[in-house]
This record gives C-alpha cells, sequence and structure tokens, in this order.
C-alpha cells in the first residue's frame, strides 16, 4: 500500500455506503422499429417559430467539438447563444488534441459497412451498457457529420481519384474511419470554430473568453443560468438565460496524469451534479493502450500516440522476462507477439480496454520493458519493410516524430516503447434521449454526458458522438423544451442566483484565507496516485474501500493543507487550479462508490473478483444491465444510486469475444 | 541542470513589467519547457510568492495556448516547435535563459507571460470560414477533390493559431496566420464561391486589428510550429490583387 493510505486520522474514517432510489424510467426513448426511432421522435418534437426563437436564450458552456458545434447550429437556427469559455480563444479546446479520426457509417469502401454494423460495433465495444435506442442514432446521423464537415471545407484524406480515403480502427472489422493526417481532432474542431465565427459576425453568438462556470442555477427543478468567474479581473457573474448546455468535457484529470489538457476539469458538471443533476457511471474512464510511460516526477501530463498505429505496429515484449537486450537484438522467435496470440481475429486493433488490459497483464507477469518495466514495444519495422518508408511517413510522419522528440528515441530505429494511460470519460451527467439532464433546461452533449459508448469507447467514436449532439441532435431537441419557455423572462435578480454567488465567493475566500504549505499540484498528485492505484485498470473491493477512506482524509487535508497565493480579483491561475481540484477530490469519492457498488466486470471497468480464468471481464447482465445514475445528498452524505434498466431488444449481449 | 531565468514579471495590463531573477536546481534534461515553469512555481508557491503566469494547455503541440519569447525567439531556440514541445536537453547547464511575453502592439499583455491574441480571432470572423448551414450539405463524395489539392489545403489548415508568426516579425504582422486560413479554402472548391471577399475582409480587419504590414522576411516560417510555408503568404498576395483587379462577375450582386 502506498504512504498516502497510511496516514493516520481515524476519526474521519467512514463506510462506504449508498442508498437505493427510484428505477428511471423516462429516458424519453422511443420505441418500436430501430431504425425509424429518430425520425419519428423528431417529427414529434415541439417547435419554435423564427420569430420566437429570436427571443430566447441558451448559454452554451465550452467550446470543443460539442459546444462549438451545438452553438454554431442553434446560432444558424435564430437563437441567441452565448458561449463561455475558459480558454483565450474558442479554438483550443481539448478536442484539438484528437489525432486518429471519426467513423462514419459511409460504406465507401464496399466492405459491408451499414449503419447497423455501426451500431452493433459501438454497442458490443461499450460491453452492452449503452443505450440501443442512443446508439443506433449515433450511427444513424454519423453519415450526415463527413457530408457537412467536407462542405465546411475540412481537408480530409483523399485518394488519387479524389475520393476520400478511410483506415481502420480497433474494435471493428471495417474500414469506417476518416482522418485528416494524425490531426483530425484539430481539423474537425477548426471547422466548427469557423462555423462558431461566421455566427458570431453574424450577430447571433457571443463569445466570452476568459469565463470559467464556478455554479449552476437551478430554481424548482429548473436550470435558470450560471455563475461565471471572468479569469482576468476575477469579477463573480450572474448570467441567466431559458436554458443551458454544458459541453465541458471529460474529468479524466482527476487522475491528475492523463492524456486531456492540463485544464480540462469537471467544474460545470461536478458542480450541476451539486445542484441535483444525476452523474451516471462515474468509474468508467477509458484507459488508452497506446501512451508514452511516465519518466520523471516532474511530469504534467502524458502524451498519446494515436490508435492508428496499430494498423502497422505490432505489439510485442521479450519471451524472456527481464530481458535486457536491445529490442532490435532479439531474434524473431524471442519475441512473444501477446495480442496477436490472444486475439487473432482482431490482432493488434483489439479494442482499447482489451489491449490495455493485456499490457497490464503482461507487464505484471514481469514481461514489461524499459527502465520501469511498465511498458511493450510498438514496432514498425514490419511495415516499414512491406510498405516502405514513405508511406509510414504519410500516415504516421508527425507522430514518429513527436515522439522522437519526447523520447529522444527514433520509431525508425526502434521500437516505440508504451504504456497505458488515462485518456477518456464514458460517465458524465446523466442526459435523457433529448441531451437534457434531470433538470429541466440543462442539457449535457459530448464528452460531459454519458450516453452513448456504454463501459468503453472504440477509437474515432469521440468525434463523431461529440459533432453528433452539437449538429444534429441538440438543435433538434432543445427547442422541444424551449417552445414551453417562451413567455418566461430570465433573470438575475433571484435568490436563487444571489446564493449560488455567494457559495461561489465563499469557496473562493476559504480557499485564498487557508494559506497551508501545500501546493495545489502536490495535493492532486496525492489524488490521481489513489485513483490510478485502486481505480484505474483494476479494481478490487477491498483497494476501493481502502481508497474511498484516502480520498475522504486527503479531501479533509486539502482544505487545511493548500496553499493558494494572490488574490480573488485578479488573475490568478493556481486559484483556478485550486478550484478544479476541489472538485475532483469529490468526484474522485464519487468514481469509488460507483466502480464499488458494481460487483461485475464491463468494458473498462474490471473488477478482479470477476473475471474469466483467461482475465477476461465477466459482466453480470441480471443483477447490472443498467445505468448507475447517482444523485447527491449533501456534504459527508452518501449518494443516492438510480438505475436506469438498460433493454436489449435488438442486440442480444453475450460475451464480449475478439478472439 | 542549473539555470538562471530572467522572467518578465507584469502585474495587470496597466503595470509597467520587469525583468525578476530566478535560480532553478535539479532539472530534468527530459522536462520540456512548461515543465520547468512547473517546478518554478511550486518552487515560489511554498516561499509564499506569486508564481509566475503563463498560457498552456494540451502540452503536446496542437492547441496554440502556449507561447513565449525565449531567448529573443518566438517558442525559443529550435525552428517550428511549440515551447510545450520545448526539452530542457535543448539548452546549456548553467545558461542564462530570458523569457518573455510575445510582443505586439495587436497582443495587449495581460499578466507576466500571458498575452491577449483575440485579434486572431477578429480576423477569422471577418471571412475564416465557409458559409455552410448545417443540414445542408450534400454527400461527401459527390465533389472529388484532387489529392495534391487536398494535401495542400491540409498543410495551411494545420495553423495552430498560437501568433509565433506575428511575434517573430519585426513589423508584428499577422500575414503568415491571415494567409494560412485565406490559401486552405482557396485550394477546395467549396471555398470558391466566397474566395474574393474572403481575402478582402481578412486583410482588411487585419489591418483594422494594428498588425503590421508584410515584408517578406520569412521570420514568421522559421519559426511557426504547424510549418506553415511562406507560399501561403504568395498565395494570398495573388488572391488578393486578382480579388481587388479583375472584375467580379457577382459584383452586380453583391454590394
Amino acid at each position: 500500500m502506498s504512504e498516502i493510505l497510511t496516514a493516520p486520522s481515524p476519526t474521519i474514517t467512514a463506510p462506504l455506503t449508498w442508498s437505493e432510489g427510484n428505477l428511471i424510467e423516462t429516458s424519453r426513448c422511443p420505441s418500436g422499429d430501430l431504425e425509424k426511432r429518430w425520425t419519428r421522435h423528431k417529427d414529434n418534437l415541439r417547435l419554435v417559430a423564427p420569430h420566437n426563437k429570436r427571443k430566447l436564450d441558451i448559454i452554451v458552456v465550452g467550446a470543443g467539438l460539442a459546444g462549438a458545434s451545438a452553438a454554431a447550429s442553434l446560432g444558424e437556427l435564430g437563437y441567441r447563444v452565448k458561449v463561455f469559455v475558459y480558454h483565450n480563444s474558442p479554438r483550443r479546446a481539448h478536442s484539438i488534441a484528437a489525432q486518429g479520426g471519426i467513423n462514419a457509417a459511409k460504406n465507401y469502401r464496399n466492405d459491408g459497412d451499414s449503419i447497423w454494423r455501426l451500431f452493433y460495433d459501438t454497442i458490443k465495444g461499450g460491453d452492452f451498457r449503452a443505450r440501443e435506442s442512443n446508439v443506433y442514432r449515433l450511427a444513424e446521423v454519423s453519415v450526415k457529420i463527413i457530408d457537412h464537415c467536407v462542405a465546411q471545407g475540412i481537408p480530409f484524406a483523399r485518394e488519387y481519384g479524389g475520393y476520400l480515403d478511410t483506415r481502420s480502427f480497433g474494435g471493428a472489422q471495417l474500414m469506417r474511419t476518416f482522418y485528416a493526417r494524425g490531426q483530425t481532432g484539430q481539423q474537425l474542431l477548426l471547422g466548427a470554430y469557423n462555423a462558431l465565427q461566421r455566427q458570431v459576425a453574424a450577430g447571433t453568438v457571443q463569445v466570452f473568453y476568459n469565463y470559467e462556470v464556478l455554479d449552476i442555477v437551478v430554481e424548482e427543478g429548473r436550470a435558470k443560468g450560471i455563475i461565471v468567474r471572468n479569469l482576468i479581473t476575477g469579477e463573480i457573474q450572474r448570467v441567466a438565460a431559458h436554458a443551458t448546455v454544458l459541453a465541458t468535457g471529460g474529468y479524466g484529470n482527476a487522475y491528475f496524469l492523463s492524456t486531456n489538457a492540463r485544464l480540462s476539469n469537471a467544474t460545470a458538471t461536478w458542480r450541476a451534479h451539486r445542484r441535483g443533476a444525476y452523474f451516471a457511471n462515474p468509474s468508467f474512464v477509458q484507459i488508452h493502450p497506446t501512451c508514452i510511460p511516465q519518466s520523471g516526477d516532474y511530469q504534467s501530463k502524458l502524451t498519446l500516440m494515436s490508435e492508428s498505429l496499430r494498423n502497422d505496429g505490432r505489439v510485442w515484449v521479450p519471451r524472456t522476462p527481464g530481458d535486457k537486450r536491445r529490442p532490435q537484438g532479439i531474434p524473431e522467435s524471442e519475441r512473444w507477439y501477446y495480442l496477436e496470440e490472444w486475439y487473432p481475429s482482431f490482432g493488434n486493433l483489439v479494442p482499447r480496454d482489451i489491449a490495455s488490459r493485456a499490457a497490464k497483464r503482461v507487464c505484471d507477469m514481469g514481461y514489461g520493458v524499459g527502465p520501469t518495466g511498465r511498458a511493450v514495444y510498438l514496432d514498425f519495422s514490419d511495415a516499414i519493410q512491406r510498405l516502405g518508408r514513405e508511406v509510414i511517413y504519410q500516415r504516421y510522419g508527425n507522430l514518429f516524430e513527436m515522439y522522437e522528440e519526447i523520447t529522444g528515441e527514433s520509431p525508425w530505429e526502434t521500437p516505440m516503447r508504451i504504456y497505458p494511460a488515462v485518456h477518456y470519460t464514458m460517465g458524465g451527467l446523466w442526459v435523457d434521449y433529448n441531451l437534457m439532464t434531470n433538470i429541466e433546461g440543462l442539457y449535457a452533449v459530448g464528452e460531459a454526458n454519458f450516453s452513448d459508448h456504454g463501459a468503453n469507447r472504440l477509437g474515432a467514436s469521440a468525434l463523431m458522438q461529440g459533432l453528433a449532439d452539437g449538429y444534429f441532435i441538440l438543435p433538434y431537441t432543445i427547442g422541444d423544451y424551449l417552445a414551453t419557455q417562451l413567455f418566461v423572462k430570465p433573470s438575475t435578480d433571484t435568490t436563487a442566483f444571489a446564493q449560488a454567488e455567494k457559495e461561489t465567493q465563499q469557496r473562493i475566500e476559504k480557499l485564498l484565507q487557508t494559506k497551508g504549505t501545500r501546493t495545489v499540484d502536490e495535493l492532486h498528485r496525492e489524488l490521481g496516485k489513489i485513483l490510478w492505484d485502486h481505480c484505474g485498470l483494476a479494481r478490487n473491493a477491498k483497494d476501493l474501500a481502502e481508497a474511498y477512506n484516502a480520498i475522504k482524509l486527503l479531501k479533509e487535508r486539502f482544505w487545511r493543507e493548500v496553499a493558494v497565493p494572490g488574490t480573488g480579483s485578479e488573475f490568478n491561475q493556481n486559484l483556478e487550479k485550486a478550484l478544479r481540484v476541489a472538485d475532483f477530490l469529490e468526484l474522485g469519492e464519487l468514481m469509488i462508490i460507483d466502480a464499488y457498488h458494481r460487483e461485475e466486470s464491463c468494458g473498462c471497468h474490471l473488477r478482479e473478483e470477476y473475471q474469466t480464468e483467461e482475465g477476461e471481464a465477466l459482466r453480470d447482465d441480471k443483477k447490472f444491465a443498467y445505468v448507475a445514475a447517482w444523485q447527491w445528498n449533501g456534504e459527508n452524505q452518501s449518494p443516492t444510486l438510480h438505475q436506469e434498466p438498460l433493454q436489449f431488444e435488438f442486440v442480444k449481449p453475450t460475451v464480449r469475444s475478439y478472439k | 541542470m542549473h539555470f538562471t531565468l530572467r522572467v518578465w514579471r507584469q502585474k495587470n495590463a496597466q503595470d509597467t513589467g520587469h525583468f525578476e531573477i530566478y535560480d532553478i536546481d535539479g532539472v530534468s534534461p527530459d522536462a520540456s519547457f512548461l515543465e520547468m515553469l512547473d517546478v518554478l512555481n511550486e518552487k515560489l508557491i511554498k516561499q509564499g510568492r506569486e508564481p509566475v503566469a503563463f498560457d498552456h494547455d494540451c502540452r503536446e503541440g496542437i492547441c496554440g495556448s502556449c507561447g513565449m519569447f525565449i531567448n529573443g525567439r518566438a517558442h525559443g531556440p529550435l525552428r517550428n516547435i511549440t515551447t510545450c514541445r520545448l526539452y530542457m536537453r535543448h539548452f546549456r547547464d548553467g545558461e542564462t535563459i530570458t523569457i518573455e511575453p510575445f510582443r505586439a502592439k495587436s497582443f495587449p499583455v495581460i499578466k507576466d507571460l500571458v498575452v491577449d491574441r483575440s485579434a486572431l480571432d477578429k480576423i477569422v470572423q471577418a471571412g475564416g470560414y465557409i458559409s455552410v448551414n448545417t443540414g445542408s450539405s450534400p454527400d461527401a463524395n459527390s465533389i472529388p477533390v484532387p489529392k495534391p489539392a487536398a494535401d495542400l489545403a491540409f498543410t495551411y489548415a494545420a495553423c495552430i493559431g498560437c501568433g509565433a508568426c506575428v511575434a517573430a516579425c519585426k513589423n508584428a504582422s499577422a500575414m503568415l496566420f491571415t494567409a494560412a486560413k485565406v490559401a486552405h479554402f482557396a485550394m477546395l472548391p467549396q471555398g470558391q464561391p466566397e474566395r474574393r471577399q474572403r481575402v478582402k475582409r481578412m486583410v482588411a480587419q487585419m489591418d483594422k486589428e494594428g498588425f503590421g504590414h508584410c515584408t517578406n522576411t520569412g521570420a514568421c516560417a522559421v519559426e511557426c510550429p504547424a510549418k506553415i510555408p511562406l507560399t501561403a503568404i504568395a498565395q494570398l498576395q495573388r488572391d488578393f490583387i486578382w480579388a481587388n483587379l479583375s472584375p467580379d462577375p457577382h459584383a452586380a450582386s453583391s454590394s
């Protein structure tokens, strides 16, 4: 056990408990034929006439793929949109770092792809823990995303005939992934950003730079607006609107080290949770198999090497544990291509959860390579020989350069060393089929919601979901709510706003007055270590219970020991960070509870007590085929679990095999 | 490794600002430049002093947030790289490193090394887009685009909007930034309908934001982390002349 867990403070050790709430029966999912559900649902949504759209205010928080595409589309429709970003420009959100590609069921390859197959792969990839209705809709609108992005001028990779090129990604036996070199996320985000800027010029959208949302204002079960802090002046402001959309991304940074951008945080979604929004499946965290291993304590983030590399790279370790020879010197017969051996049908392209766990397993068995023994090789020598340097350069040139820059080793000469790292969160705010949380008028889109990926997300599906939500789903569904709000006049002059503002001020004051001796980063690293060790690649009841107490202790210490220099009425990056970490601490606790309560293994969630002899996930569909939606009950109160049962009418949950 | 840092400290936009000297020891050669600043800040916080404010986010060279002037060069001593992808092994042990914000009239300092680059967004608002509404697009493969054109469009579209081109330019011109967007759309069939007005409006906005003129020194392309080539500027110049001098067949319908 790490030293963190032995810190003595028995006074606050509390048992890990929760209460059972009601079943969720109102997810607004339509019934009937799967293929007709979305169309029929759209036809039944209430509409808002153009002259009324001009009278309705919508707040969008965040301008990544989901936020920017939603804000631009809502602006095009004529709504009055206010976008808030903590960055100095809406083009900086972390969607920009997505490398590999975006899935779409276009079947341009004539390889038998279809909406059904993309739907099926996604449901299976998520280990049967997502809604059929949502996932089918996602596959259905995927084709329109590519059309729209091409029309925006996004320079996708093309073949010599001038038509779009595609490649394979994990968890699929088809080539349905569209890409723009290793910078697909950047190109798609800039497309959405350009569309957003067009609406700014048209006057329908206002973008507020350097504003962080610190609370959500709820009155009588309805979202009324937000409390923001101007990061330059420190001023706390109230903003009211008819509806609020959270597009604030995931919470992978709870682990401190992740592939996320350093500023990515959970504050908006967590604050919404504290105001009543259910948080669904918080322990479903994707750990990406191909990242550059950690090299030192100073390290601030982990760098992803795109999954697309597994198209041509082969994963192996030496057959002899502790083999210290240079990898090039190890003959073919002494290399263990464990993915190809264990999963012959998918080989190196098994889904991320499977590949990550396999890497952990071989390292645990002592086969790991590199100075720490926590790495495996990703080798391109075969592909370079087969296809030539030029082709490999075209496909992965920028990734090879990035790898060499960081590690000082060239993948042209020696295999990459890779190890899994926290990458994406499937969990998030619970939303219904309309992407609305259980708070009326509060929506969550993109990674911020939980909706489409179940217990594991397939590669190249995050971009698809973010843009599906923003371009093609929310613009329809939000009207259904707004049509009922035509006669409401948003006002910030209410007790709920006053209360939220006061609580925000108090939180900031408390942090500034603590004047402790530990930096925010030091405390955040401790949280990250607890979560990574006990709520990461593998989990078990005993460790989770200990981790729960460890986080409680850490939280208490945080509010005693944290050092935040400066004042609240100025640009203060350390204060921003402290506010985010305070929320990660509370969220971390809920992640542990969720992981503890789910006594099965599924997708990313491997409970050591529930696995097959070969170390594969053992699902328990009888007891756990549901979405776990957690309700906040107050500080130091245990949360309430609401189950949303998952019904599988069209696919039969099976043992997920990639052998 | 050990370094002496001369860091620009400026409380806010009104403050005149000054250099402060810090000594830093035990830096790993494999630490990135920003991680070295993290270590410095941890030390300052422990001493109860204010950490150095700097912009950063993705730390893998794509978000365009980070940007500082290091030893007199935008993003430091290496060519074509962001500050976050600069590693301490690229410096000499014991070296004195001078760190300043990007300096340009159009980039006012917010605090220490943080500057306001929203003027770049205003250039995009002036026409850096294709006017297509969500829902109205034809099938993606209905218009083939020759691969060389698509590849070149990508090369120009790779701009990360960090502003190093402006900081590196003795005229503080945003020409490479503006040209990258103009040239990206000029390569594609989808960009043609608005091509004339796009270049005219974006150039006018660039001037309005107070950026200087381009005198073709090429300093921008040396520092550009996205390796936007100078041919972008040539493309913009050609389009600008063409848009202004040749008769616009649609002039009657657009005022």
